[in-house]
């Protein structure tokens, strides 16, 4: 497998970190042969404004860091979706939510576009907190970049314990998701 | 009993004096060598093991006396000694750390660490010899000068208001206040005794003699004419209240123990709390 | 009736595999090299080494304090060296400056202690959240007077925690503030970790004084120039001074005693350059271009001769894990084998101008440089070898 670049982006209070968090850790811990980096945007505030995160995975030592050209971009705001899109590799996939962005023509060059309503699955489950899960789950399933197995033991051992349980249905409900 | 001239080649109190450190830089007239003397004399009466005493200063004439003392001592930068004393002091909740320093290290430079010191309630020991300007640099005005004293950058005299260096210590948060003159080496010494065995922030400020730079500008021009000048307007008040203690030009000093807390939790104490706490705490990763 | 006493379960060393970041790594290095101080100050993009040191020191027994501010903070580390526990700080360029007058007071009481500056874009305030490489000359230069400094860069999450290590064994070996120079992104960055087991670490701790203390000198040094170092409460009679001082640590403020102590404190450096100085070599061997690079610039510098090489650009990289003392000799022998070196690092040419110093005039020396904010892509250092090969 060559060098993967996925670019995890919405706004501030998303979990978009966690998300980068999760699939970097999943990837590097548990899945043998491959290395993983995450990096994040890091902004003097907390909570709004735009945030991204990067997984970077490769098979040997990876040389630089971050993400330039995505082969998966996750979308889960309209910003996001505009400030990034010019830089998924042409024929790369494209992962939307699909009630928070709403495409242009710049969506053409991506080779596959999945939506998901990942925000109104975890309304269902209780809170909107869990849509950055419900698109784990739904990435997951759609890739073969990372297991399963892995990305739930991840979710359970790095997951506030109050919250496992919610997350672990908002994987599974991302995951079987079809369109 | 009939008296005996005891005949000794050393001092009594050498073994407490570096080898090979006298004689001092002190001027004649000042009252830091007698102050140095009754601090060595609390410590020794303390009953604390010296191996257990710290002796740390900043920079200044006062600072100087790190270095003469024969225990761990050590002389830090200007306005430091402070934080150095407190990073040493929590190594060993057994070791006592005293701090002798002057006004314008600890109050003016090392003003903050003073304050935060005092807040922390620290288990150290901070003797202040105040001489109401920095005399090692050549007589500059200072954060303790009085309104209206004349010092090489005061040559109108003082424009500024001085710190009340007991009211500034309480109401930070220390558990020991106390100030005395050069003057009064016996009830200095007794409070430096019960300042050292404090558990907590104890703070000493001593009002001390500069002929040389403080006193010929200020038509007191002998260390004696700054001590009998003391003597004349020192107002003995244990008790007192430490946020009524200002010093002015001509008015009483109020001197004394002014304050000893004895039931709030010192620095080191709360650490070693942390500590129980944090052992019986689960990990939680990386 | 015997009492079975219940062992203390040892959790310095909290061997394993994780994913996580250099911030978290440099902490958790610093306890497995035996630190149990940590006096400190918030400041981004450095502060979770702070708030992970203040969750882990109390449960192996030490101490986190947070200062009022970054002087406190240094000086604390320095109080605590001296009672015997290793100690440590961690801020970024901001807090760095204020340090600076007290690191010299740890040069010149030869004071064991790590201070962590986690790089961010500057002048002042700057860019906080930011990447910056630019305090690579201010760790030399930057406190007054004049003395020889040990500065490491670490440019994985896996060094992080490792050159910790190697910080404080420095540190302790040759008695001085010891500074590691991550940056933003190394420090918020995360990747795999491994923590190896407590015994497979090699810790090196200071050396203690065996004499009599009646007779003992404590600025007396052996043969490495290093003298022992006692510590406060065991009897000998501990004296430091910031001011110039001889032997026994009494000031003497003539010519002679400066010549002599700064003499010792510089050479305790110079002459165990060899010893100090850790360097990556990456594809020099065939190498027509050479790359001199160090911290996270040298991931940027690996991914461009990936590039490079696919084009059939023969470049290779010299990385620097030690920056300070300066690999001299080592990059003026690599110089004799190619026309041109490229600098690539964040800022306007620290290091680069190391390099033109080191090689005399041997290669041309080109800076690569960015002032911060972002790290170089590979694709910009790979318009700038192309530029040089063609």
């Amino acid at each position: 497998m060559p060098r993967v670049e996925i670019r995890f982006a919405g706004f501030g209070g998303q979990g978009i970190g966690l998300l980068g968090r999760l699939m970097g850790e999943a990837i590097a811990l548990y899945m043998e042969e491959k290395n993983a980096i995450m990096t994040q945007s890091y902004g003097p505030e907390s909570r709004g404004g735009a945030s991204s995160s990067d997984v970077v995975i490769d098979e040997g030592e990876i040389a630089y860091p971050k993400a330039t050209h995505y082969d998966y971009l996750v979308v889960m705001s309209e910003e996001a979706y505009h400030k990034y899109i010019p830089n998924l590799k042409e024929g790369g996939t494209l992962f939307v939510e699909e009630n928070l962005v709403i495409l242009d023509d710049h969506a053409k060059k991506a080779g596959k576009i999945l939506k998901i309503p990942a925000t109104k699955i975890a309304e269902e489950i209780g809170s909107s907190l869990y849509a950055n899960i419900a698109m784990l789950g739904f990435f997951c399933a759609n890739t073969d970049i990372v297991s399963e197995d892995a990305l739930k033991k991840v979710i359970r051992e790095k997951v506030k314990a109050r919250f496992v349980k919610n997350n672990l249905i908002a994987f599974e409900k991302g995951k079987n998701y079809k369109g | 009993m009939t008296s005996e001239l005891l005949k000794a080649e050393e001092h009594p109190s050498d073994v407490f004096l570096r080898p090979g450190r006298i004689p001092h830089i002190w001027c004649p007239g000042c009252s830091l060598g007698s102050v140095t003397n009754v601090i060595i004399q609390a410590i020794k009466q303390s009953g604390i093991d010296s191996k257990k005493i710290a002796i740390i200063s900043g920079i200044g004439c006062t600072g100087r006396a790190a270095g003469y003392l024969n225990f761990d001592s050590f002389h830090t930068t200007h306005g430091r000694a402070i934080p150095f004393a407190i990073g040493l002091s929590v190594t060993d909740p057994e070791r006592k750390v005293i701090v002798i320093s002057g006004d314008g290290d600890l109050a003016s430079i090392g003003g903050n660490h003073l304050i935060h010191g005092a807040r922390r309630n620290a288990d150290i020991t901070v003797i202040c010899v105040n001489n109401f300007q920095y005399g090692m640099t050549g007589g500059q005005v200072g954060p303790t000068s009085y309104e209206g004293q004349f010092q090489t950058t005061a040559p109108y005299g003082n424009v500024e208001h001085p710190f009340d260096l007991p009211g500034l210590a309480y109401s930070c948060g220390a558990t020991f206040v106390a100030r005395w003159t050069a003057l009064d080496v016996r009830r200095m010494k007794e409070t430096i005794i019960e300042a050292i065995l404090h558990k907590g922030f104890s703070f000493v400020e001593i009002l001390g003699s500069c002929p040389t730079t403080y006193g010929r500008r200020n038509q007191l021009r002998e260390g004696l004419e700054i001590l009998e000048n003391f003597r004349k307007r020192t107002v003995l008040q244990h008790g007192a209240d430490p946020t009524k203690t200002e010093i002015s030009k001509d008015g009483p000093i109020i001197v004394g123990k002014f304050v000893e807390i004895k039931d709030k939790s010192t620095l080191t104490d709360n650490l070693l709390k942390v500590q129980r706490i944090a052992k019986a705490t689960k990990s939680r990763g990386l | 009736m015997s009492k079975t006493i219940q062992k203390e379960e040892d959790r310095t060393v909290l061997t394993g595999e994780y994913f996580t970041t250099g911030n978290l790594a440099a902490a958790e290095g610093a306890l497995a090299a035996g630190c149990k101080f940590f006096g400190g100050y918030p400041i981004t993009p450095s502060s979770e080494i702070a708030e992970h040191m203040s969750y882990r020191l109390p449960q192996v027994g030490g101490h986190f304090l947070q200062f009022e501010d970054e002087i406190a903070s240094i000086v604390s580390i320095l109080g605590a060296s001296w009672g015997g526990w290793k100690s440590m700080t961690a801020t970024s360029g901001p807090g760095y400056s204020l340090m600076l007058e007290n690191i010299g007071l740890g040069i010149m009481t030869e004071t064991p202690c790590v201070i962590i500056n986690v790089q961010r874009g500057g002048p002042s305030t700057g860019l906080p959240t930011l990447v910056g490489q630019q305090d690579i000359q201010q760790t030399r230069w930057g406190s007054h007077g004049d003395y020889e400094v040990i500065a490491l860069a670490p440019n994985s999450v896996q060094e992080c925690f490792d050159l910790v290590i190697v910080a404080f064994n420095y540190a302790e070996k040759y008695r001085l503030p010891v500074t590691l120079l991550m940056d933003e992104t190394l420090g918020h960055m995360s990747e795999k970790l491994i923590i190896p087991k407590k015994d497979d670490i090699k810790i090196i701790n200071r050396k203690k004084p065996k004499d009599d203390p009646s007779s003992h000198l404590p600025y007396k040094a052996d043969e490495d120039l290093v003298p022992p170092m006692a510590t406060a409460g065991e009897g000998y009679r501990v004296i430091t001074t910031g001011l110039t001082h001889d032997e026994r640590g009494y000031p003497v403020l003539d010519a002679e005693t400066q010549e002599k102590l700064l003499r010792r404190l510089i050479n305790k450096i110079k002459k165990n350059k060899d010893d100090i100085i850790l360097l990556e070599e990456y594809k020099l061997k065939d190498a027509e271009l050479i790359i001199i690079s160090f911290g996270i610039s040298a991931r940027a510098s690996k991914g461009a001769i990936e590039l490079a090489r696919k084009k059939g650009i023969k470049v290779g990289l010299l990385r620097l894990i030690t920056i300070w003392p300066f690999a001299d000799e080592h990059i003026e022998k690599l110089a004799e084998k190619v026309d041109n070196i490229l600098v690539v690092e964040i800022n306007s040419g620290q290091v680069t101008r190391e390099v033109q110093r080191a090689v005399k005039g041997k290669a041309n020396v080109h800076g690569v440089l960015k002032h911060g904010g972002t790290i170089h892509t590979p694709e910009e250092i790979l318009s700038e070898i192309e530029r040089r090969v063609k």
